[in-house]
């Protein structure tokens, strides 16, 4: 049952996260998007990863899409003709997929875990409240600081362009 | 009886068990409906929907009128005409999208019911279990992410419109919806510090924060609304905000928008979203009852046990788990009324100040009270 729902939430994914790709209409491919996110959630509820699953659908699903949205609907894009592709950007798109390729190389190449002993399997970090809290402050705690200051940049960043400075009513 | 129930297979179990919870979640939403317009009358002053009755109903002598005059049969025509209504479909709009947003605000508003707990009967040994759909550990994670799903169906009604009232309905719903949210998790997040004690496993479970408001002492039996009042001031506003309802209701604005996100819907397309928001209310009100009014204890400082004690019902489980039941609705019920009686006697926010207040107030307020909280529960709990 549980590899059958497994194999179900994969599936589902890869055609949605499919989708997100190849739809040219802006809001289609953000409800694929909104539906891979979902498929994941799923995955990581057949793996025993439950705070992971919610976590990703209250963050990702509850939030980040319906920000999306909000920006697709106030650009009001139409799923225009694609221009003819540029030097630059074919460069680029060769780039990625190479970079894609190197990655899915070197983890068919060298991601061989060690087989799991059968028995009563150890609990995933991402299943319980206390463990997952436990690995977020001690191991993970330098890269959820680093991503953390990155994301204040950002959003300072967006502050000082979007404020106009040499507005009178903006001045405090 | 109960003996034939848990022969069954448990996917069938769990199918009979939520449509029973669905069977009374959606005849409450309508009978909100028409609670709404009583209410409202009552408030301003005028009788409100008094004459609707089936003819041979008024023959009944005293009953007959009294019922007439109460609305109930109002609801019923209210219903009837929502199912029987012409369902037309606007030309200029995107149909797949226009009809899946009802859909879409229904099924958030039912799921959540599934992680909320509603009573709870004690076993053999004195063990508290709580009553519920799925006892998930997640418990209020679960209902806020689903939930915050809601938000796709106002921004597809919206969008899907295509036209101009609509659509700024649907970008006001998505902007205020995610600006309250962050208030609304950070508010519940002292009681949660407070409920996970060092030494505890960690839990985020609804139904282990009525236990702990139902222990025997002065702090114990303490609900937490006078523990942290100001976690459940914030939590309670947000709560109206992301529930859509007045002073809040930027997605409709009936006084600017004409209709909002819904604008262009008609019939039964336009009742589900209408059950759905009283749906959002009721699960919004039963988590406010859980977390912060003390669940199914009936006073503060007297738990279900002791009030079941009392009753000499507390050795038999079922009438425990219906007076647990009774209790509990009592509380979000009289929620419900004060969702209504803060409709009709606040004025509406203009948009400005309702981002004014969600980003420069409540989030800074949540935040504060957060860190004292965080300092406060370390020191006592050391």
């Amino acid at each position: 049952m549980a590899q059958f729902l497994f194999n179900l939430f994969a599936a589902f994914t890869l055609v949605c996260a499919l989708g997100v790709v190849v739809n040219k209409n802006a809001v289609n491919a953000a409800m694929c998007l909104l539906l891979a996110l979902v498929g994941v959630a799923g995955l990581f509820v057949a793996l025993n990863a439950y705070l992971l699953a919610f976590l990703l659908l209250l963050v990702y699903a509850g939030a980040v899409v319906a920000l999306f949205l909000f920006i697709i609907m106030l650009l009001d894009t139409k799923g225009e003709q694609r221009p003819g592709l540029k030097h630059a950007s074919l460069v680029a798109r060769l780039f990625a997929a190479a970079l894609v390729g190197a990655g899915l190389l070197s983890f068919f190449a060298r991601s061989r875990l060690p087989e799991p002993a059968l028995g009563p399997a150890s609990a995933a970090v991402g299943a319980e409240l206390k463990l997952y809290a436990y690995q977020l402050f001690t191991t993970y705690l330098l890269p959820v600081q680093v991503i953390g200051f990155l994301l204040l940049a950002a959003m300072l960043g967006v502050i000082v362009i979007s404020k106009k400075l040499d507005a009178a009513e903006d001045a405090p | 009886m109960s003996d034939f129930f848990f022969q069954l297979h448990p996917v069938i179990q769990g199918l009979i068990k939520g449509l029973a919870v669905i069977a009374v979640i959606f005849p409450i939403a309508g009978i909100c409906s028409m609670a709404e317009r009583k209410v409202s009358a009552w408030i301003q002053g005028r009788p409100g929907p008094n004459r609707a009755i089936p003819f041979w109903f008024a023959w009944v002598p005293v009953l007959g009128p009294f019922l007439q005059r109460l609305g109930i049969f109002h609801v019923m025509a209210d219903g009837g005409k929502m199912l029987f209504k012409e369902d037309s479909l606007p030309g200029h709009v995107n149909k797949f999208y226009f009809i899946l947003a009802p859909i879409v605000a229904m099924m958030p508003a039912l799921t959540t019911v599934t992680a909320v707990p509603f009573g709870a009967y004690f076993d053999p040994a004195g063990r508290t279990i709580p009553l519920g759909l799925a006892p998930v550990d997640v418990g209020l994670l679960a209902v806020f992410a689903v939930s915050s799903l809601g938000v796709y169906s106002l921004i597809l009604a919206g969008w899907a419109s295509n036209s101009k009232y609509p659509f700024l309905g649907g970008v006001r719903a998505s902007a205020q919806l995610i600006s309250y949210e962050l208030s609304l998790t950070l508010s519940v997040i002292p009681v949660f510090l407070w409920i996970n004690a060092p030494g505890t496993e960690g839990t985020m479970s609804l139904a282990r924060a009525v236990e702990f408001q139902s222990q025997p002492g002065f702090l114990g039996g303490t609900w937490f609304i006078f523990l942290m009042p100001v976690s459940a001031l914030v939590f309670l506003i947000s709560l109206f905000a992301e529930t859509n309802r007045l002073p809040f209701d930027m997605a409709e604005g009936e006084a600017d928008l004409v209709g909002g996100f819904h604008t262009e819907y008609g019939a039964f397309k336009w009742g589900l979203f209408f059950v759905a928001e009283y749906s959002h209310m009721l699960i919004g009100s039963g988590i406010f009852t859980l977390l912060f009014l003390g669940g199914w204890n009936p006073l503060p400082w007297l738990s279900l046990g002791q009030f079941a004690a009392l009753l000499h019902v507390a050795h038999l489980p079922l009438a425990v788990g219906v007076l647990s039941i009774v209790i509990f609705l009592g509380k979000v019920l009289a929620m419900i009324f004060f969702f209504m009686w803060v409709r009709w006697t606040v004025p509406r926010f203009r948009y400005d100040q309702v981002m004014k207040l969600g980003w420069q107030k409540l989030l800074p307020l949540a935040i504060a009270n957060l860190l004292f909280y965080a300092i406060a529960i370390a020191v006592i709990q050391k």
